[in-house]
């Protein structure tokens, strides 16, 4: 009773917040998975269980797929399919920008703080250059993006490409965003250039983690200041990089906002998420937009939910 | 002889990192020009005139230096942001004060008033954290509709605040973690509850937490266009950034006036960046969580 007495006032204090994500976040998830399994498809809802708008989101036959892109890119009307086809496409972008968009920021930031490592002067400076993207929205910042990677030709040649000419580098040209294959990569610049500080300060704090008395042993063994990194500073950063990889991917899955602001609701750039907000705004098929949701949902919980134990746990264990 | 040698090899040792230092310096700042260029490009662009703001001399310093676009950007009225700016301000301020104020005693407690199972609760919450919000945007706003709350704003501020639990409890529970034990069990000994304990021991120590804290969750909500673009259907309430995302997408916009919007809608976290930078970075730090 008087332990009680003892922890009750703060269950009772916490108990608001543990309700309202109990309702908000657990319980809209079931709601949602829910909707998904419904047969809720054009603004009207039946109570009805349907698997139909999960079946449009796995390629039935692989087979079919490969006919429909290859009538999309020669510009035939394809044929008609049970497999969504634009959400393979959108599976293929999500694909290409996660991994330059996780690669790139991840190196971009790793390399940054190797060179802020040991003392530089204007650190703060330079520190605060890098991270500021982090402060501006991806709709302001898609606005500016979507003009730097204007691939209007000729005349109207605006951004990179117009630099690209004015500098002798015209070669480097390119379609940017809007190329058919590489569009997604393209759209993963920015994501890059916004994150790369971030990750730049995780490392950061990593790098200076390591035990100065480590790197003095290993230097006092006569270990070349490369080696010093390789062997001892490295290995102590492979929390960092779990870390990083996490935030890095799970931004990566649900990406959004940059997405809407440099291309707009078109099929070229789009992506999972995208597509959700057309089916449900325009589309009214809210069945198919909540099973999209799902499988976001699905993706980011393998990635965070190890993560998340592991942490708790080794926070636990210290 | 041998001295000589050796002063050699100091020399071109030296030599050799002086080398190395200035490609150093020359990469940090190859980068940081990288990183400035899209605000090269947003001012210079925004201080244009309408007859200047052609393509071709696009990256060029504007002949004449105009606030036109500014101007435009600010209360035009075809591209006006200031009503959404305010609409945006109505947003973050209550949002902002009470996740901050609603994270700071679930903090306490998690941290320093602890109950058999608080770990656990902490989990539970902080998973919150890592969805996509599409997971629950269909029902959520199927929810307001149900419950006939309140429509545009006060259905935004509401859900930041729910959303924002996670992060504001996760980053005053470390803080908290770090208040002396002894602070908290000189209180308990002199019989002080748990309310009393939290406001005169653990609240006046708070200050550095809370700024961290309403940093971040002004930034993400002042950022924020998921939640925006999803739950406020009527266009006198929309935040800042979907009015934004809407003037700019469409291509009849001048571009000098899309950039000047653009500045304009990031100025308030760009402020509170450039004063307030240090605690910016431990609250990205501890969205980390390990980090």
């Amino acid at each position: 009773m008087r332990k009680i007495r003892r922890w009750g006032p703060g269950l009772l204090l916490v108990s608001p917040s543990i309700l309202l994500v109990s309702v908000f976040v657990y319980g809209l998830i079931g709601w949602n998975v829910k909707v998904s399994f419904s047969d809720w498809r054009q603004a009207q809802e039946t109570s009805g269980f349907d698997t139909g708008a999960y079946g449009e989101l796995f390629p039935g036959d692989a087979g079919q797929t490969d006919d429909f892109l290859r009538a999309v890119g020669t510009g035939d009307q394809p044929d008609s399919l049970s497999t969504d086809p634009a959400w393979i496409i959108d599976l293929h972008h999500a694909l290409l920008f996660t991994v330059v968009f996780v690669l790139g920021a991840l190196l971009m930031g790793a390399f940054l703080a190797f060179l802020l490592d040991k003392g530089v002067k204007g650190e703060g400076f330079f520190r605060a250059v890098y991270l500021f993207p982090m402060a501006v929205s991806f709709i302001a910042a898609g606005v500016v993006w979507r003009w730097l990677m204007n691939p209007a030709p000729g005349d109207r040649s605006t951004g990179f490409n117009l630099l690209f000419d004015k500098l002798g580098i015209g070669f480097l040209r390119n379609e940017w965003y809007l190329g058919l294959d590489w569009g997604a990569a393209a759209l993963a610049i920015p994501a890059v250039w916004a994150l790369s500080g971030y990750i730049m300060a995780l490392y950061l704090a990593g790098f200076r983690g390591v035990p100065e008395e480590l790197r003095e042993a290993a230097r006092m063994d006569g270990a070349s200041e490369w080696r010093v990194y390789r062997h001892v500073v490295f290995p102590h950063l492979r929390p960092v990089t779990l870390s990083a990889l996490i935030i890095l991917g799970h931004i990566s899955i649900k990406v959004f906002d940059l997405i809407v602001a440099i291309g707009g609701k078109q099929l070229i750039t789009e992506t999972p998420a995208v597509r959700m907000w057309i089916l449900i705004y325009d589309a009214r098929d809210y069945a198919k937009g909540a099973a999209i949701a799902t499988l976001l949902l699905l993706g980011i919980s393998v990635l965070v939910i190890p993560y998340l134990v592991y942490t708790v746990r080794s926070e636990r264990e210290a | 002889m041998t001295t000589v040698a050796l002063d050699h090899g100091v020399k071109l040792r030296r030599r050799r990192r002086t080398r190395a230092q200035v490609v150093k310096y020359l990469a940090l700042a190859f980068v940081a020009l990288v990183v400035l260029l899209p605000v090269y490009v947003l001012l210079v662009a925004s201080f244009k005139s309408g007859t200047e703001a052609d393509p071709s001399r696009a990256w060029a310093l504007p002949e004449v230096w105009s606030l036109d676009a500014w101007r435009e950007a600010w209360n035009g009225e075809q591209y006006g942001l200031f009503p959404y700016l305010k609409n945006s301000l109505k947003l973050v301020i209550p949002a902002t004060l009470l996740s901050t104020m609603l994270g700071s005693l679930n903090g306490f407690v998690l941290s320093r008033w602890r109950f058999p199972g608080a770990d656990l609760v902490f989990l539970f919450l902080l998973f919150g954290m890592f969805i996509p919000y599409q997971a629950v945007m269909i029902p959520l706003t199927q929810i307001f509709l149900e419950v006939d709350f309140p429509e545009g704003l006060p259905r935004l501020v509401f859900a930041h605040i729910v959303y924002g639990i996670p992060i504001t409890t996760l980053i005053f529970r470390s803080y908290y973690a770090t208040i002396p034990e002894d602070l908290i069990e000189a209180a308990r000994m002199d019989r002080a509850g748990m309310l009393r304990t939290y406001w005169s021991v653990v609240l006046p120590v708070s200050a550095p937490a809370f700024v961290v804290t309403a940093i971040w969750q002004f930034t993400s909500i002042w950022n924020d266009f998921l939640f925006a673009v999803f739950i406020v259907d009527d266009p006198a309430q929309w935040p800042v950034t979907v009015a934004l995302n809407n003037t700019t997408g469409s291509f009849v916009t001048p571009y000098n006036v899309q950039m000047a919007a653009a500045l304009l809608a990031s100025l308030p976290t760009l402020i509170v960046y450039i004063l307030l930078g240090r605690y910016f970075m431990r609250g990205l730090m501890a969205g980390a969580l390990k980090g």
